[in-house]
C-alpha cells in the first residue's frame, strides 16, 4: 500500500481547485489591494469576496471577519486584543487547561502583563463543565476562551451551554474552532460565541492563512500596528493568494458538509479503527469522549511504549499519524492535555492520534491496524516497563 | 475645542482601539449611510482625532458639533450637511 496519511489535524492537502483559484494572484493579479488604481481595487474586490465566503461558512457577517496569518494569530488577537481593549473593566481571563498553546501562552503572556488568568480543569473526557465555568467567573472577568474541539483527544466541548453562562454573566466568549471549521458544521449563532478562530491548514487551504470572527461592537486592540488593512485591526499587506485559497476552501467545505455521506463514511472508518485497537491491542486506552468527538478523530495511549517511537516506526511503513502534542514530540514532556484528563504519565507517553478525512479509504484502516499491532508489539518487546509488567 | 453634553445621535461609529488614519477613513463611509441633518457619533481613544476630525469636517463640508469626554473614550459628533 502507498502512503497512508492520517494526520489531517496537522495539515491537509490543498485541493487542486483551491490551487487553481490561487494561481492568478501570484502573477497576473499581483497588485496591492490598498492601492487606489483599478488594478489594485480589482484585487480589493476579490479579497472582500473571499471575506464573504469565509463568513458564509460560519454563518457570520463579512464585516466580522479579520484575515490573519494562522489560527494561532487569530487566537492571540482574540485573547490579547479583547483583554487589552477591556483592561479598564477588568483584568481576569479564563481559559481551559486543554487549550492549544496559542491560547495557553497568550494567557500566560497576559499574566506577565499584570492580568490574572484561570485555567479551568476538565473531566476525564476533556469536557469543560458549564457549572464550573459559572463558579470561576468573577466581576473582573473580561473574557472566556474554550476551544470548540480538542485536536489531541477529539472531544467537542459544549460551547453553546458555556456561551449561555458567559452571556448571563456579561462576559465575552471566544472559541478556538481550528479543529472544527471545515470538518463539522459550525455556525457562530448556534454556538453563541462572540469571537471564533479558524485556520486554513485544517480545511484544505494553504498554510499561513487563518481568520478571526468577531461579533459586532467587539472592541479589539490590534496586535500588529501599521496600515489600514483589515479596517485597521490587523496591519500588513494582505496575503491575497492565501486569502483566495481560504475563500475557495470555505466554499468547498460548505458543499462537502452539506452531504452527510462523507461524514458518515469518515465516522465509520474512525469506529473501525477504534474497535480494531480495542479488540486487538491490550493495555490501550481510547482517549477523549466516545461520542462527543470529531468524526475522523481516533486517539489512543498505549502502555509501556513511547508515542514518538511508534510514530517513527509507523512512518517507516508509510503511515503518518501524530503524538498529538508538541510537548510530547519535541520537548519530551508529558502532554498537558493528557495530564489534565488524568492519564498517568507512563500511559501518556504512549500517545498517538489518527485524524482522517474524506481522502482516506477503509482499506487504509485495515492496513493501519495491522501495522499498528505489529509496531506496538515490537516496541513492547524492547520495553523494560512492559517486561516488568509481564513478569508481575 | 468645542464641547457638547448629552448630544443625541442617529448612528454610532466605534473606533476605540483603532489608530490613525482609521478615524479619517471610516466616518466618510458611515456618513454616506445617513440622511442630511442626521448626527453621527464617533467613539475613539485616539487623541489625534480631537484635532483631525474637526479639520476633516471643514474640508468635507460636514458640521462638527463638538466633543464629549466619556469614561474610556472621546465622543465626537458630526451633523451630515451634504
Amino acid at each position: 500500500m502507498e502512503n497512508v496519511y492520517m494526520d489531517h489535524a496537522a495539515a491537509t492537502p490543498v485541493n487542486r481547485e483551491v490551487v487553481d483559484a490561487m494561481l492568478p494572484y501570484f502573477d497576473r493579479e499581483f497588485a496591492n489591494p490598498s492601492t487606489v488604481y483599478e488594478m489594485g481595487s480589482r484585487v480589493r474586490q476579490v479579497v472582500e469576496e473571499q471575506r464573504a465566503k469565509v463568513a458564509s461558512l460560519i454563518g457570520a457577517s463579512p464585516e466580522g471577519i479579520i484575515f490573519t496569518s494562522s489560527g494561532a494569530e487569530a487566537n492571540n488577537l482574540a485573547i490579547k486584543g479583547v483583554a487589552f481593549a477591556k483592561q479598564k473593566k477588568g483584568n481576569h481571563i479564563i481559559v481551559s487547561a486543554i487549550e492549544h498553546h496559542s491560547v495557553l501562552n497568550s494567557a500566560r503572556f497576559l499574566e506577565r502583563m499584570g492580568f490574572e488568568a484561570s485555567f479551568l480543569p476538565v473531566d476525564e473526557y476533556g469536557l469543560v463543565s458549564p457549572g464550573r465555568l459559572m463558579e470561576a467567573i468573577r466581576p473582573e472577568t473580561v473574557l472566556v476562551s474554550i476551544m470548540h474541539a480538542n485536536n489531541e483527544i477529539g472531544t467537542i466541548e459544549p460551547i453553546y451551554e458555556l456561551s449561555l453562562v458567559c452571556r448571563e454573566k456579561g462576559v465575552m466568549f471566544h472559541t478556538d474552532a481550528v479543529a472544527t471549521v471545515g470538518n463539522i458544521p459550525v455556525k457562530v449563532d448556534d454556538l453563541g460565541v462572540d469571537l471564533l478562530s479558524l485556520s486554513g491548514v485544517s480545511m484544505g487551504a494553504p498554510k499561513g492563512i487563518g481568520a478571526l470572527y468577531f461579533r459586532e461592537r467587539t472592541r479589539l486592540m490590534p496586535l500588529i500596528h501599521g496600515g489600514i488593512q483589515e479596517s485597521g485591526r490587523r496591519a500588513g499587506t494582505e496575503n491575497v493568494p492565501a486569502i483566495v485559497g481560504l475563500g475557495k476552501a470555505s466554499v468547498l467545505a460548505a458543499e462537502r458538509l452539506g452531504s452527510s455521506e462523507d461524514s458518515l463514511r469518515i465516522q465509520e472508518m474512525r469506529n473501525a479503527l477504534v474497535s480494531g485497537v480495542q479488540e486487538h491491542i491490550e493495555h490501550s486506552k481510547y482517549t477523549g469522549h466516545p461520542e462527543k468527538r470529531l468524526p475522523g478523530h481516533a486517539s489512543f495511549c498505549f502502555e509501556a511504549i513511547e508515542g514518538e517511537s511508534l510514530i517513527f516506526m509507523l512512518s517507516q511503513g508509510g503511515i503518518y499519524a501524530n503524538t498529538g502534542s508538541a510537548c510530547a514530540s519535541k520537548a519530551l514532556k508529558t502532554s498537558p492535555v493528557l495530564v489534565a484528563i488524568g492519564i498517568p504519565t507512563a500511559m501518556a507517553q504512549g500517545s498517538i492520534v489518527f485524524t482522517m478525512n474524506n481522502t482516506n479509504r477503509s482499506e487504509e484502516v485495515e492496513y493501519v491496524l495491522e501495522k499498528l499491532r505489529q509496531a506496538v508489539g515490537k516496541l513492547r518487546s524492547f520495553s523494560p516497563i512492559w517486561k516488568e509488567k509481564q513478569a508481575a | 475645542m468645542k464641547f457638547v453634553k448629552n448630544q443625541e445621535s442617529d448612528e454610532t461609529l466605534d473606533l476605540v482601539c483603532r489608530m490613525c488614519p482609521m478615524h479619517l477613513m471610516e466616518p466618510g463611509e458611515k456618513l454616506r449611510c445617513l440622511k442630511k441633518g442626521q448626527v453621527l457619533e464617533i467613539l475613539t481613544d485616539y487623541d489625534g482625532a480631537l484635532e483631525d476630525i474637526p479639520e476633516w469636517c471643514k474640508k468635507c463640508g460636514q458640521e462638527f458639533l463638538g466633543i464629549e469626554e466619556d469614561e474610556d473614550c472621546y465622543k465626537l459628533y458630526i451633523r451630515k450637511r451634504k
